[in-house]
Order: C-alpha cells, then sequence, then structure tokens
C-alpha cells in the first residue's frame, strides 16, 4: 500500500466499486478500494480471477467481472483485500478537507483514516427467508450455494431450491450445468404476482433478451428432468443435529415431504445499508421492493457530504446498473476534485445515465412478480426463529409489540433481537415488518434498527493496536 | 454431500485440521468450504441454546460459521482462506475470554 492520504475510499469491490474506482484512479485521483473478500468481484462475479468453474458453468455473464477485475488492477488504485470496515462518519471537523473518517480492519491490524470522498458499493445481501427450521446446518441461501460453485467450484448432491426470484432459477440452472441434479425447486412465486406483473410487461419489452434468458434457465432446469412444484407454501426444515427433510403444502393439499440434507432459500435480494445507515445517510422504505433504500440524488450523492452509494447498495437495479452507477460516482468525484469540469461531467456521464435508465424498466415487472408473500416475510408461526443471532422467534417479537413495544430499536432493550453479532442484518427487515403488522401501521413509521459502530466486530486488541493516519 | 465439479488442476493442496481430523484442499479454498467438504453440517453451538449451527449466507453477513482457528475464537470461516497446519475447532457456546489471550495484542 502506498503511503499518504487517499483523496477517494470505496468500499466493496464488486461491479459498482471496482468500475468506480478504476476511472477515478486512471483519472489521477489517489484511491483506495477496500474490499473482505480474497479477490476482487463482489457477490455477482464472485472470485472473478479465480474462479474454479468456468464460463459453460455459470454463463458467459460472469467473463464481465474478470474485464472489471483486469480494469481495477491496472488502473493504479490502491486494492487492499481481506478489509472489512468497520466504521465510516464524519470527522467532526468540517472545516478540514478530509471530511470523512473510515476505520477497518485487514490481516489483524486496525486503521482509522480519513478522506474527503467515499463510495460505498457494498452491494446486496439475500433477503432473509426465515421458515420453520431455517437455523438447521444444512439449510443455507442460495447465494451461498452459488459462492461455492463459483469460488470453489463445489455443489451440493440433492439440495432442493425454495423461494422465489431470477437468482433461484440462474442457480439451479448452474448446478444442472456442472451436472449436479436439484432433487426439486419449490417456486413460492404467488399466482397473483404473475396476474399483478403482467401490465408492466410492456415497459420490460425493452430487454426481452433477459425475458427469454430467464426462460432459457427454466427449460434447462425442466430438461434435466428436476421437478419444479409450483405454488408452494407453508415450507419448513426438520432435522436433528442436521437438516433431514423438508416438508411443503401447495394449495390446500396435503404436505409433501423431500428427505434432503440441503435446503437453499432465496426471496430476492435487498441492499446491504448497514454501513450508510451507521453513518447517518437518510434512508426511506421502498414500497415496491420492500426494504430500506438510501436516498441517492445527482452523481450519486446521499444526505451526508463527501459519501455516495453506487451499486445494489443504494437499490436493487442488477449488476449492470451497478457498473455504470459507480462511473456516475467516479465522475462526480472527478468534477468535485476539479480535475474535470461540470460540462465535462455532463457530457461524459450520457451514455451511463441511459444505460442505468434502460435497466430499471425491466424492474417493475420483475419486483411485482417476484414480491415475496407476507408468510414469508412475516412469519405466522410464533414458533419460527427471526433473529438468529440471539435466538428471538416471531412469537416474542409480537409479545413485546402488545407490552408496549414501538419500534426496533427499543425491542432491543425488550428481548435483545438484533444485538448479536450479525447486527441485525439477518432480523432487521423482518422485525421492522412484524413490528408494523402488529401496530397496524407502515414500516416507514415502526422505523430500522441503527446500526452503531463497529458495524463488524472488531476485537480490542485490533483497536488498542490501531495506527492512525491523518 | 459437497461435490467437487471443478478439476483442481493440479494447485498445490494446503491441509488444516478440523477436530483434529486432515482436510486436504487446493490453495485458495475458505475454511468454511473445506469443512463442509469433508462433511460437516454444525460448525458451532449457538451461545444462547446450544443448537447446532452451520454457514447459512457464506458471505460473511450472518455470523453463523463462526469457529475457533488456531486458539482464536469468533473467527468467520467463510472469510478465512485455509492455511497448511491450521487447527480448526467448533465453537461451542460463547466464546470464553481468556485472560492470557489478551496480553499478546
Amino acid at each position: 500500500m502506498t503511503a499518504g492520504r487517499h483523496q477517494l475510499v470505496v468500499v466493496g469491490a464488486g461491479p459498482a466499486g471496482m468500475a468506480a474506482a478504476a476511472l477515478a484512479a486512471r483519472r489521477g485521483v489517489k484511491t483506495l478500494i477496500l474490499d473482505e473478500n480474497p479477490g476482487p468481484g463482489g457477490q455477482v462475479y464472485r472470485a472473478a480471477e479465480t474462479a474454479a468453474a468456468g464460463a459453460g458453468v455459470l454463463g458467459p455473464e460472469f467473463e464481465r467481472g474478470k474485464l472489471l477485475a483486469r480494469d481495477l488492477r491496472s488502473s493504479g488504485a490502491d486494492y487492499l483485500p481481506g478489509a472489512t470496515v468497520w466504521r465510516l462518519g464524519k470527522t467532526g471537523d468540517l472545516a478540514t478537507q478530509d471530511r470523512l473518517e473510515v476505520g477497518y480492519s485487514a490481516h489483524g491490524r486496525a486503521r482509522l483514516i480519513r478522506a474527503p470522498h467515499v463510495l460505498i458499493a457494498t452491494g446486496a445481501l439475500e433477503r432473509p427467508m426465515p421458515v420453520p427450521g431455517w437455523t438447521l446446518p444444512g439449510v443455507m441461501t442460495v447465494g451461498a450455494a452459488q459462492t461455492l460453485l463459483k469460488a470453489e467450484g463445489m455443489a451440493f448432491e440433492g439440495a432442493v431450491f425454495a423461494g422465489l426470484g431470477p437468482l433461484l432459477y440462474l442457480a439451479a440452472a448452474q448446478y444442472v450445468r456442472a451436472g449436479v441434479k436439484p432433487l426439486a425447486i419449490l417456486d413460492c412465486t404467488p399466482a397473483g404476482n404473475r396476474l399483478r406483473a403482467l401490465r408492466h410487461l410492456s415497459a420490460a419489452f425493452d430487454r426481452l433478451d433477459l425475458l427469454r434468458k430467464g426462460l432459457g434457465w427454466l427449460g434447462e432446469i425442466r430438461r434435466a428432468g428436476v421437478p419444479i412444484h409450483r405454488g408452494v407454501t407453508a415450507i419448513q426444515a426438520r432435522g436433528d443435529s442436521r437438516l433431514r427433510s423438508v416438508t411443503f403444502a401447495r394449495g390446500r393439499g396435503r404436505r409433501t415431504v423431500l428427505e434432503t440434507e440441503h435446503l437453499l432459500l432465496h426471496q430476492g435480494v435487498v441492499p446491504n445499508t448497514q454501513l450508510a445507515l451507521a453513518a447517518g445517510c437518510a434512508h426511506r422504505w421502498d414500497m415496491s421492493q420492500l426494504c430500506w433504500r438510501p436516498e441517492v440524488g445527482d452523481g450519486l450523492r446521499t444526505s451526508v457530504p463527501g459519501i455516495r452509494i453506487a451499486g445494489d447498495g443504494g437499490g436493487i437495479e442488477g449488476a449492470e446498473a451497478a457498473e455504470h452507477q459507480g462511473r456516475l460516482a467516479a465522475l462526480a468525484v472527478l468534477a468535485d476534485l476539479g480535475i474535470i469540469s461540470e460540462g465535462e461531467r455532463n457530457t461524459l456521464s450520457g451514455a451511463h445515465l441511459r444505460a442505468v435508465t434502460a435497466e430499471r424498466r425491466l424492474r417493475p415487472f420483475l419486483e411485482t412478480l417476484y414480491r415475496p408473500p407476507d408468510a414469508l416475510r412475516i412469519p405466522p408461526d410464533d414458533d419460527t426463529v427471526v433473529c438468529r443471532c440471539e435466538e428471538v422467534t416471531a412469537g416474542e417479537v409480537r409479545r413485546c409489540v402488545r407490552l408496549g413495544c414501538q419500534g426496533p430499536n427499543q425491542l432491543k432493550a425488550f428481548c435483545r433481537a438484533g444485538m448479536g453479532p450479525c447486527q441485525g442484518r439477518m432480523c432487521a427487515l423482518t422485525v421492522s415488518e412484524i413490528i408494523a403488522r402488529e401496530r397496524e401501521t407502515l414500516v416507514a413509521r415502526v422505523g430500522f434498527l441503527r446500526p452503531r459502530p463497529p458495524v463488524k466486530p472488531v476485537t480490542l486488541g485490533e483497536l488498542a493496536a490501531m495506527e492512525a493516519d491523518g | 454431500m459437497l461435490r467437487r465439479i471443478a478439476p483442481q488442476g493440479g494447485i498445490a493442496g494446503v491441509t488444516l485440521y478440523f477436530e483434529g481430523a486432515a482436510v486436504t484442499v487446493p490453495a485458495g479454498t475458505t475454511v468454511a468450504a473445506a469443512l463442509l467438504q469433508a462433511g460437516a453440517a454444525s460448525f458451532r453451538d449457538t451461545a444462547v441454546t446450544g443448537s447446532p449451527r452451520g454457514p447459512y449466507c457464506m458471505m460473511g453477513v450472518c455470523f453463523d460459521c463462526l469457529v475457533e482457528i488456531d486458539g482464536q475464537p469468533n473467527r468467520q470461516a467463510c472469510l478465512t482462506v485455509a492455511l497448511n497446519g491450521m487447527r480448526v475447532e467448533r465453537q461451542r457456546g460463547a466464546a470464553l475470554l481468556d485472560p492470557k489471550a489478551g496480553e499478546g495484542a
């Protein structure tokens, strides 16, 4: 790592972060890009440089990640893998140029650095899918299975894929291509979603290629002879020290039991907002995506001066849009630093803005079709664990609301939900939605669980040995 | 069972020890993937009820893959790359604060 201060710190080396850091560094901005993973790519292009599975399994889109990683490596940006950011905030000294402070740990050492510009490119995480038994070993997310496939070239034999959303079918199709046949697909898309999605179909016609791709995945799964059960409800994971079986219902029919040691859950992705929330960036509840999303304006600015958010961390728009947003953010930083004029920024931004808008056309269709049903977001069964860390059930949260608890931050004092090491990443959305339902009010009124720094665990030893630079 | 579908490409393997048993994986494999390959489902017991847990997200978010590595508790197996000779143990309940552990920090 080169010494001296950085003008731009990028958090996350997925498509948005890689594109932004590369562009900024090429234009002479001293750029540092911090990422938790061992290599660049983020989750969508996980292990872009070293992927064990080839394009034959992962599909041609994965090649895009390799190009972005190569561009980042040759750009001159300082790239630090294995780095966990646990703090982002104002320095408190408004007069200084270095108005933001970033705390991170890498390889057992913590550091606190200052910079005038920070780009949050933390991407998305899978929406938790709290069904009975989802804490049993052997129950994982579809994204986790994809990570194992991309980075390690490994796949689970006889796995059941359950939930809804494009990633469910893509991952199952990738499994088929890899020669590892899933036991079954349990599709939880409510029938009503299909009808409601139809009216957004005309706007989606611009991206018929993507719709065709989705149908292609379904075809691959079907041709492989994998049973696809539609209209699935009431999924339960059962087992002892590990998962042994999955049960589900269809319509009013009897329950079906599938014996398996691997259940892969997925019901879409949501922005990873932890760092932005902790930094005090304004957020709003997105009624369509059913999640908190930061208020992001021109040049990907947030409500906190100097902090920008690009990619899925600012609202789910997909990997292609993320890349363009990353470049838009980098161009805005260049203009702020006086490296290019506002006029140049507008000219250079045009193509990226058009690309982002084009990507957006398909979203209303996808968001309506794959809107997770209430029962998968607000567990009807009181015994279902909601907060995995502190093992708080849906019934316990409802009991606390009846006792007078008004929101997720107060709930911490009632029952510790959201206070474990994951800091609410696995339960915050569920908790806010349960409280809103119980209070018969809007999620926006209930509010979000405020993450507190350090937003990721850091040891006292690391903090004590911390070096600060300015 | 977790099956390896891609050829290992002749890359040098690394051997770690999970609860004393040797597990050999290609260089660059995460500890979580190595343990899953060895057939482990449960990586730890929870601090609250002692129930078994294994990796859920594989991307550093859920903290359910916490293990003890070379005596250090609370390590995220999914974010840690396996190294030769690593000693990995299941984490049972809450990690204890060892008074000796902090001295060298």
